[in-house]
């Protein structure tokens, strides 16, 4: 009989430790070994001495990390590849969440644990769709683990967006998105809309766009924020980090449209909270039913929850006759880099 | 329904009053009636539903939703009804209920009927229009648009006076169809007749050093200003109403005054706190408003009563075109006649040059009395504030010296500055307690050197509050100093403001609780 996944994968302090292999999932602190999901830095940590991750990951890490921090020997995994390290069967599939973001499927001895990473279920024109893999145990996310959260289509959040763009033609139309993956979608689907004008960037993102590029994702016209002449600005899409748009660097735009673009802001009192005026529901996470069909898909009669609304998952599992474990890893999620 | 939760949802993201008024002018010119008038009523607080209940909703709710995912998700969100609209299950096809149909099925249905007919509506409409049609069936729309934001609107909308509409809108009704055919010049403007209305209020313009210069001083009456609040007392043959200032009935908070109101005439006032004719300090007063209901424990520990400033109608004789002289005298022959219960007649301060005004004015820091009024003596009474025929001529406010201690990041236009500020003063043993909060009284050059000079002194973050080291000294100017158990220093400031930044003040010669205490009303 095939030994029970708890046996030989465990929740550490450092993050999820796998026994017999010798290696840590996403771990929050520098360790020996660690295999990497997706580039976002609370799952990426800097200084880890041996790096298994994607190719798109360890090139995000390398762009991101200060020199010789992003694993001191880097191999790079090929989606769909088995690698074998002791015992255990490694192989990355794609999930679907940023350039590069991989769930790890995990067979030992007959047993198989499939760990999501951060994952969504809409088509995202950046990056690899989410391959739903049959398993004993699926360790997933639970970031808008609530059913109050349904992410509305993306296509349909950026026709508003352009419908603003048309009712202020004068007003630039400032987004607060994330630096790796949001602000890359938020382009694409731009460009997928027919928006062909150039957009223009905050210093912050110029790094990522390009690495996008060179990996193939066409993202059209980008200039920099910071130099073009203010009345350049008039009328066209500025995207910055979140935590510019509230700020000065916002000063040197006339009168914009604040946006944002995040699965936060369903949540009205939220998007109010962060002085946003034109909200935008994207997120590159799985919302409540996403994460319900995804679960369902795996067939896994056992889910472990790394970080989120754990609690509210756990007592649907429970209502669906699953058994459900909150891991409570700490370190995921808390650095902003979750919407 | 669409378009109403469209507007809302609008007005709740749109920061700008003008641009609030834009939106809502909008609305109420394309929209047709009734929904126009309900949707009035709604920003009104004017539609009640008594089968409509947020327990009935949350019941609703239980229906359809297992009941801990249920808590769960209101501990997220946190407001009941945007709660139960993310959370309600859809199903089928999006056709939401028009706003008037909303209204009238809610007013026509057994109450035993109105929860299924309400979980039908919500599975028929999208999410905007969920939380509007919740919001409507709780009260409390919560969007950021008074009712007076909404009037305003209308008048520009339709190029009237806001004065016109305030004069008949306590004899309106929900949908306001009368309202609406004569701003679109379909009928006459409908008349107030018996009912008891509430007339725009005259106010008085502060009177600068210039104007003191200029002012013929023998044309005015004067009076003091008292700390109360303005209220107009309005009795008719068809009933009774207290208004404040700003036309909001304000009755139910003081039966007292209606209970005493037995004549018939439209009277101008401020309404105290007075014991054994002592006026008590504003804080006082602050004890009684915004109730809906009062008990007999409030009304003992804080009697309230008005004191008279003008009378507008005597019956239905409308005497507002009168001089002031000819108002007052008619105000203290009905004032000796009708000898009413809660009241007296604010008196007129004899004086014969500007010194002994200006004299008195400045010790005038007693009684609740925030400084002196000046009337001019020949005029009529006009609604609104109308130049050089009324003033107003506050004392000189008291101030202290305090360090900065929180900074805020502001609102609108100032919404990346940290503008909002926090400041206390040194106890006995040097330690900061925060006395107040401004947020005005700096030029925009001395933001911009603030919000620097925030940034880099700051020693802790709370969300959106930063802590400071203490360094910056700001002259703080206040109307009253009061007692308070809501701060920490046990002082609370009336009215404060930032008279000036004191660059020539360290942090250490800032002034102590104790000079506060000593400033106490």
């Amino acid at each position: 009989m095939a030994p029970h996944p708890s046996t030989w994968l465990q929740p550490r302090p450092e993050g999820l430790f796998c026994l017999p292999g010798g290696f840590f999932i996403d771990p929050t602190r520098a360790v020996d070994r660690a295999l990497i999901t997706h580039g976002h830095a609370d799952h990426a940590r800097p200084g880890h001495a041996h790096v298994l991750a994607s190719a798109e990951t360890l090139a995000i890490m390398q762009v991101r990390m200060a020199e010789g921090k992003a694993g001191t020997i880097q191999q790079a995994a090929i989606p769909g590849e088995r690698i074998r390290v002791n015992d255990v069967d490694i192989r990355f599939v794609p999930a679907g969440h940023v350039l590069g973001s991989c769930q790890i499927v995990l067979d030992y001895q007959g047993s198989r644990v499939v760990i999501s990473g951060d994952y969504k279920r809409q088509p995202d024109p950046t990056c690899a769709p989410f391959e739903p893999m049959i398993c004993d145990v699926f360790v997933t996310e639970a970031t808008f683990g609530l059913p109050i959260f349904r992410h509305p289509n993306a296509t349909d959040e950026m026709a508003r967006l352009l419908a603003s763009v048309a009712l202020f033609p004068q007003r630039p139309h400032l987004i607060g998105a994330y630096g790796l993956g949001k602000t890359q979608r938020l382009i694409a689907l731009l460009r997928q809309a027919g928006y062909d004008a150039p957009i223009f960037l905050h210093g912050a993102l110029v790094k990522l766009c390009a690495l996008y590029e060179n990996f193939g994702v066409r993202l059209g016209d980008l200039r920099p924020a910071t130099i073009a002449d203010k009345s350049a600005l008039h009328g066209a899409i500025v995207l910055a980090p979140p935590s510019a748009i509230a700020d000065r660097w916002a000063r040197r735009l006339d009168d914009p449209v604040i946006a944002a673009a995040s699965g936060w802001m369903g949540v009205r009192q939220r998007a109010k909270a962060s002085l946003v005026e034109l909200p935008l529901v994207i997120s590159d996470h799985a919302d409540w039913a996403a994460i319900l069909h995804t679960i369902a898909q795996t067939e896994a009669p056992e889910i472990w929850v790394t970080h989120g609304a754990e609690a509210a998952l756990i007592h649907q599992l429970g209502l669906l006759g699953l058994r459900g474990r909150a891991l409570a890893l700490i370190g995921y999620g808390d650095d902003g880099e979750v919407a | 329904m669409k378009d109403f939760a469209t507007l809302l949802e609008r007005l709740l993201y749109t920061t700008g009053r003008h641009a609030k008024m834009t939106l809502l002018a909008d609305f109420f010119a394309h929209r047709p009636d009734p929904e126009r008038g309900f949707a009035l009523a709604a920003i009104a607080g004017a539609l009640d539903f008594p089968g409509a209940k947020p327990a009935m909703l949350r019941a609703l709710v239980a229906t359809r939703v297992d009941p801990t995912l249920f808590a769960l998700s209101y501990d997220f969100v946190g407001d009941l009804a945007e709660t139960i609209a993310l959370i309600w299950p859809t199903q089928g096809e999006v056709a939401p209920p028009a706003l008037d149909h909303v209204v009238a099925q809610l007013r026509s249905l057994p109450r035993s009927d109105v929860p299924a007919v309400i979980g039908a509506w919500l599975d028929q409409s999208d999410l905007s229009t969920r939380i509007a049609l919740i919001k409507l069936l709780t009260g409390g729309l919560r969007v950021g648009a008074s009712l007076r934001l909404a009037k305003l609107a209308l008048a520009q909308q339709f190029s009237v006076e806001i004065d016109a509409i305030e004069e008949i809108w306590h004899g309106l009704t929900p949908p306001y169809q009368a309202l609406f055919d004569w701003l679109e010049r379909r009928a006459p403007r409908p008349e107030p007749g018996t009912t008891p209305m509430f007339r725009p209020p005259m106010l008085a313009h502060p009177l600068e050093a210039a104007d003191q210069a200029s002012l013929n001083w023998a044309d005015y009456r004067a009076e003091w200003k008292w700390d109360g609040i303005r209220v107009q007392l309005a009795a008719t043959p068809s009933g009774r109403r207290l208004y404040s200032r700003g036309a909001d009935d304000i009755s139910a908070s003081f039966p007292e005054i209606i209970g005493a109101m037995t004549f018939h005439a439209v009277l101008d006032g401020e309404l105290l706190v007075i014991r054994d004719g002592v006026v008590a300090p504003f804080a006082d007063l602050q004890q009684r408003l915004n109730r809906k209901t009062v008990s007999a424990r409030q009304r003992a520990a804080y009697p309230v009563a008005v004191r008279l400033y003008d009378i507008l109608f005597d019956g239905a004789e409308d005497l507002r075109a009168l001089p002031f002289d000819a108002r007052r005298a008619r105000l203290e022959a009905w004032f000796a006649a009708t000898n009413p219960a809660m009241m007296d007649l604010s008196p007129q301060i004899p004086f014969c040059a500007a010194a002994d005004l200006a004299a008195l004015r400045d010790q005038a820091r007693r009684d609740a009395i925030e400084g002196l009024m000046l009337k001019a003596g020949a005029s009529p009474y006009v609604g609104g504030r109308p130049k050089g025929l009324w003033w107003k001529w506050k004392r000189d406010p008291l101030s202290l010296d305090c360090v900065l201690m929180y900074a805020q990041r502001g609102h609108g236009k100032r919404s990346s500055f940290y503008s909002d500020y926090t400041f206390g003063v040194w106890t006995e043993d040097r330690r900061l307690v925060p006395v107040g909060k401004a947020y005005s009284g700096y030029t925009d050059a001395e933001l911009v050197r603030l919000d620097h000079w925030i940034r880099t002194h700051t020693v802790a973050s709370y969300g959106p509050v930063r802590e400071v080291e203490p360094g910056i000294v700001l002259e703080i100017g206040f109307d009253a100093a009061q007692r308070s158990t809501r701060h920490k220093s046990g002082i609370a400031l009336r009215f404060p403001r930032i008279l000036r930044l004191r660059p020539d003040k360290s942090a250490a010669d800032a002034d102590t609780l104790a000079t506060a205490q000593a400033l106490l009303g």
